[in-house]
């Protein structure tokens, strides 16, 4: 389904992903880990296509297409989904203009007939049951003084919202309560259904207790350094990463 | 645009014009340039008793003795006056036969605009066949008007009609020493509309300038006139969201609003005259004079624009608090592009007790253009408890476009309260890729962003100016973002 490869990416002349090559399949879910600065944030963005970072070398395909050659907004028409690690705030727009406009493009990407009113609000009762998100939140501005869990559960409803085939999460987890962390994990566990694919980027392996992955990877200094299953993830929070970089550095 | 059988009326009108204005003046056209002579020809033409062709004319003594203002935040080259002719028939739009004829340029916003393909027709002058039908639409509603006693008409018409009117309260909210332009206006004014709601009456419908009957657009040196007699409401609309394009570079209007005691008038204006083109040559000199006076008490005046046109825009639609208990509200979004220069903002002058006023002033700049608030918030020194909340934001699309705030706060009473919020913001990249990452395309993430920001001024619009005002908005910021 998505496809990365020999993947090099820069920023202001300075190279943050190094050869990246990772192949996720329909309705697998992959854990990216891995040291701060290391390139995770960088790896999604690029992934959803923004523009400061500069491509100089390597392929994604999505879906059979060409990933880096469809603008951001193709990009999430297409499929692909990311649940950002700081969501911004968009004041005096409502969280409900704002998914009805985008659930309308996406479905007319798509060959969709829109929605109707009253499709649309069911829609919305029915997505935000599953975060447990407060109907008030949905009617407020966009993120707008949303407490730092409200933004990351804000993300999971757009998501179900969205009905994206590809999904990455850059640490939904961080920031969320015990509560929070269960049920934001609950509405994306509800969501694999064997087609979507997710990737989930974290530093705690809590979090993959919930949201059980088919693989792990460790991202350093731009590039996948080891990938294993889910083992991998408890072996990271016993020993750290320090015998991975050292097994790096002898390189 | 929102309104039914607008296109109807608008047909009328122009026909109207077509078997006779009120002489026979179809042909004139005065020599360019501005003396007394131009000044006798305007009140002739226009059969205006002698008081007001001596009001004029005071009017031109005392302009002669001003000088063109230059404290704005804005640079232009100087209209030279005496290249202008100050009276011309009102003539006809030239026809064309169909809309293939239209400016695409014009025809592609306007599609953009969702305004109609019959409306389209209209506005850019098509021939249209004409329905018989819509005398009985102009009619009845100029005879619903009529049943509550209201007036609505051309200030010329009004000259005519209700004379006693005008002479009691033309040039008492902005005298003909206000300001040069002022002063110019009150000389040479040669349209305009008239409005008188009587006591206790509030207006059903919202008058627009667009609706009025008698009327061919919006003239060089328009002269409005609203009076709201006691416990009246009225809603009134100017201008329209359709691009106007004007062969007269220099537009300077008086607009003077008057509420008595528990009256109240919303005056909203969606302003998009020709701005230029991207180079910045061309576009419309935009130097109006706006005042209300809240002369009775309990009285309340609330201005609401949005200007995205213009290549200079000069204009402070201001409050007189006069009455105790009343209140002032100015609610404002200016946008400017390219090359385009707004210096915009509002004057309130707390007279009586507990006055209270309210200023909302949201610019956003693009391309290289300028956007000022300049304003000022007065309070006397019998104005005790008054009270003032101004709030002026400024987001910014570009770099190389400006903001500037210019508040002006005048206290003479200890028991005021003036507060004063300012924030200057760039338009997120963060908040572009958001919108994107969900679907949406640059445009439309402007549009949802820039309208989010604007939204507490859009809100105060009349349901049907607000939605075309949001587009409008799209519109004028569009590919600006860099
Ligand atoms: N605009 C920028 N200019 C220069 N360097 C940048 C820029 N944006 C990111 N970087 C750098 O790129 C590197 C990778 O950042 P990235 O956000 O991808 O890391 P991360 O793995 O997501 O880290 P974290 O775990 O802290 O979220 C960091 O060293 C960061 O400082
Ligand atoms: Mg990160």
């Amino acid at each position: 389904m998505l496809k990365i490869e020999n993947l090099h990416a820069r920023i202001e002349e300075k190279e943050i992903l190094k050869g990246l090559s990772l192949t996720i399949g329909e309705g697998e879910v992959h854990a990216i880990m891995g040291p701060n600065g290391s390139g995770k944030s960088t790896l999604a963005s690029v992934l959803a296509g923004r523009e400061d970072y500069e491509v100089t070398e390597g392929t994604v395909t999505f879906n059979g297409k060409d990933l880096l050659d469809m603008p951001a907004e193709e990009r999430a028409r297409e499929g692909l989904f990311l649940a950002f690690q700081y969501p911004v705030e968009i004041p005096g727009v409502s969280n409900m203009n704002f998914l009805k406009a985008a659930v309308g493009e996406i479905r007319k990407h798509r060959g969709l007939e829109a929605l109707t009113a009253k499709e649309f609000l069911q829609l919305v009762k029915e997505k935000s049951q599953l975060v447990e998100l407060d109907g008030q939140l949905a009617n407020r501005a966009v993120n707008e003084g949303f407490s730092g869990g409200e933004k990351k559960r804000n993300e999971i409803f757009q998501m179900a919202m969205l009905n994206p085939s590809m999904c990455v999460l850059d640490e939904t987890d961080s920031g969320l309560d015990i509560d929070a962390l269960r049920i934001v994990s609950e509405g994306v566990n509800a969501m694999r259904d064997g087609k979507r694919s997710f990737v989930i980027i974290t530093h705690y392996q809590r979090l993959l207790d919930h949201i059980v992955p088919d693989f792990v990877h460790v991202l350093y200094k731009g590039k996948i350094v080891k990938s294993g299953t889910k083992e991998l993830a408890l072996e990271l929070e016993e020993k750290g990463y320090d015998w991975l970089k050292e097994m790096e550095e002898a390189k | 645009m929102a309104y039914e059988g607008d296109e109807l009326l608008e047909n009328v009108t122009s026909k109207e014009y077509e078997f006779g204005f009120t002489t026979n003046i179809e042909s004139d056209k005065a020599p360019a340039g501005l003396n007394e002579d131009i000044i006798r020809l305007i009140s002739s033409k226009k059969n205006e008793p002698q008081w007001l062709l001596d009001w004029r004319l005071e009017a031109f003594e005392i302009f002669q003795k001003m000088t063109e203002p230059e404290w704005a935040h804005v640079k232009y080259e100087k209209p030279n006056l005496q290249a202008i002719s100050f009276y011309a028939a009102p003539k006809q739009k030239k026809v064309l036969n169909s809309l293939d004829e239209m400016d695409p340029e014009l025809r592609k916003t306007m599609e953009k605009l969702g305004i109609s393909i019959e409306e389209q027709k209209r506005l850019s002058g098509v021939a249209v066949d004409f329905v018989m039908d819509s005398v009985s639409v102009a009619t009845s509603f100029k005879e619903k008007l009529g049943e509550l006693g209201i007036i609505f008409c051309s200030i010329s018409d009004a000259v005519q009609e209700y004379p006693e009117l005008i002479k009691k309260y033309l040039g008492t909210v902005i005298p003909r020493t206000d300001n040069y332009y002022a002063a110019l206006n009150s000389a040479v004014f040669t349209d305009g509309s008239f409005c008188y709601i009587p006591k206790g009456v509030r207006c059903p419908m919202e008058l627009s300038t667009y609706f009025r009957i008698n009327e061919a657009g919006t003239g060089q040196f328009e002269r409005t006139l609203l009076i709201a007699d006691e416990e009246s409401y009225v809603s009134y609309l100017e201008g329209c969201t359709a691009p106007q394009r004007d062969e007269n570079q220099l537009h300077a209007a008086v607009v003077e609003l008057v509420a008595m005691r528990d009256a109240e008038i919303k005056y909203s204006t969606v302003q998009n005259w020709y701005p230029g083109d991207k180079d910045g040559k061309g576009g419309i000199f935009n130097f109006v004079t706006k005042r209300g006076m809240c002369e009775g008490a309990n009285s309340k005046i609330s201005w609401t624009q949005v200007e995205t046109g213009s290549a200079i825009t000069w204009k402070y639609p201001s409050c007189v608090l006069k009455g105790d208990n009343s209140v002032g509200e100015f609610y404002s979004v200016a946008v400017t592009n390219h090359f385009q220069q707004a210096d915009t903002g509002t004057k309130m002058i707390h007279i009586g007790k507990n006055t209270k006023s309210t200023i909302i002033s949201k610019g956003i700049s693009s391309g290289h253009s300028q956007n000022s608030y300049r304003g000022l918030v007065q309070i006397g020194k019998n104005a005790s408890n008054a009270r003032n909340f101004s709030q002026c934001d400024s987001l910014l699309m570009t770099d190389t476009s400006g903001a500037h705030t210019f508040p002006y706060i005048e206290v003479n009473n200890s028991t005021a309260k003036v507060e004063h919020e300012a924030t200057t913001s760039k338009i997120g990249e963060d908040q572009i890729f958001y919108c994107l990452q969900r679907g949406l395309d640059q445009e439309q993430a402007v549009s949802m962003i820039v309208n989010g920001y604007a939204k507490d001024v859009l809100n105060k619009l009349p349901m049907e100016f607000a939605v075309e005002a949001q587009k409008l908005l799209a519109i004028s910021l569009e590919g600006s973002v860099g």
